[in-house]
């Protein structure tokens, strides 16, 4: 493949990702979210999430960030939505597209639980 | 860190012996591991932290093997920012022994975000101790991202399953259990079906005089579940060793000492070669428990710790060379 082909193939991809994301899953930086409402911040502090629950319209990013000096996860517990390890300030986001309610743990520290109740 | 944490270390509300000079010289556990000797098929544990006390005539002993754990291998914060220097004081300690101990045993949490750097940094370490030999168990920091696959690659050689595997020195028992993997949303450390049946048969066909050594990541007994410090089945792991009239349990993960005797079982935890952790429900989370960095490193290789353990509440049985 020439690099000109390449670059095109990349763009396409990078399009049909952004299509993909904007209809569901983390976000990225690629595609922009314009239409989506306000996020809600989740913090973990203490080995807790705060606040544990949280209630949010459709079409909202949920953004975690954690606080720690250990490092955590948000793993929703029915496979909806998986976070990668965040160490102290890392953020991980989910856009909630449809009703229901989502539990999620931490898969290192499973005494942490959450939910966020999308309706 | 709160205010609140930083007075709880300044003062000692507790009468627990923690006050802020106790607790640097406490931060000599960083460096710190644990000596075990097996004498008339009875495990001992002893403190690295306080080799100085020891009188190496009487620890004799069949075999002797040295615990570390929870070298934390990448954290960075404030607690410890050097886990590298701190593990590798726990291996000049262990080569400093008269007595070399046999073999090596760590009970997990080796890396803190399971980077490959992260583990390649703790076997070159370990590879300056004199003991060669180094067994392994995974620490819920060890499966981060892949469920223990890259542990397993690297560790796991021989073993079955999630990486747990027994093996037999000098007449000992030693069987290394996972219990950091799958682990459910609200639950606390698992051992699973799966591996309780192996170990059902593991010992089978064992004579009840076999004394029996268990390491496993997260305490097999309940220390604090608040905390997650303990595991749901280990129960169930414990009733297959019932018919033994010697069962020592090893584990790390709380980075702190307790012991305690439940019948013929004696279950030690060890410290952190990496950052202290707080004493059960003493602190808003277990999170590290920290002092300034250089007040960290100007404590560190101090061997003169006049901390006695035992005054824990919960320490039932502390070891001491008198």
């Amino acid at each position: 493949m020439s690099g000109k082909a390449a670059r095109i193939g990349l763009v396409t991809l990078a399009i049909a990702l952004a299509a993909m994301l904007t209809t569901v899953g983390p976000v990225g930086g690629v595609g922009a979210q314009e239409k989506a409402p306000a996020g809600v911040e989740v913090k973990i502090d203490n080995f807790s999430f705060g606040p544990a629950t949280v209630t949010v319209p459709v079409g909202t990013t949920v953004t975690w960030t954690n606080r720690d000096d250990i490092p955590h996860t948000a793993v929703s517990t029915d496979g909806v939505f998986k976070s990668k390890v965040m160490d102290t300030d890392d953020k991980f986001s989910f856009v909630f597209n449809k009703p229901g309610t989502y539990p999620y743990y931490c898969t290192i520290h499973p005494k942490m639980t959450g939910q966020i109740i999308v309706q | 860190m709160s205010q609140n944490k930083k007075d709880e270390i300044l003062h000692d509300h507790n009468h627990d012996g923690v006050d802020r000079r106790g607790f640097l010289k406490c931060m000599a556990w960083a460096g710190t591991g644990a000596l075990c000797v097996m004498q008339g098929g009875v495990l001992k544990s002893y403190s690295m932290s306080r080799m100085n006390e020891w009188n190496a005539a009487k620890m004799g002993g069949e075999l002797s093997f040295a615990q570390i754990s929870d070298s934390h291998m990448g954290f960075n914060k404030p607690a410890n920012p050097d886990v590298a220097g701190t593990l590798k004081a726990a291996v000049d300690k262990i080569n400093a022994l008269s007595a070399q101990p046999e073999f090596l045993l760590h009970t997990g949490d080796i890396s803190h975000l399971a980077k490959p750097e992260e583990f390649d940094t703790v076997d070159q370490i370990l590879k300056g101790a004199v003991a060669k030999e180094v067994f392994f168990v995974p620490g819920e920091h060890d499966v981060i991202g892949d469920d223990g696959q890259q542990y397993r690659d690297r560790y796991g050689k021989g073993t079955k399953g999630a990486g747990w595997y027994s093996f037999d020195k000098k007449g000992v028992h030693f069987i290394g259990l996972v219990n950091v993997v799958n682990l459910k949303a609200g639950g606390l450390g698992n051992l699973g079906g799966d591996q309780l049946d192996w170990l059902a048969a593991d010992v089978k066909q064992l004579k009840s005089s076999t004394p029996i050594v268990v390491f496993a990541h997260i305490p097999l007994w309940s220390v604090y579940p608040e905390w997650g410090w303990a595991t749901d089945d280990s129960a169930q792991a414990l009733g297959y060793l019932r018919k033994f009239g010697s069962v020592s349990v090893l584990n790390g993960h709380i980075h702190q000492i307790m012991q305690k005797v439940e019948g013929n079982v004696t279950f030690h935890t060890a410290m952190s070669t990496a950052f202290p952790q707080p004493q059960p429900g003493k602190a808003d989370s277990p999170g590290p428990m920290k002092v300034p960095a250089e007040q960290l490193r100007s404590v560190l290789g101090i061997t003169d710790v006049n901390f006695v353990r035992g005054q824990h509440a919960l320490a039932i049985v502390d070891s001491q060379l008198a």
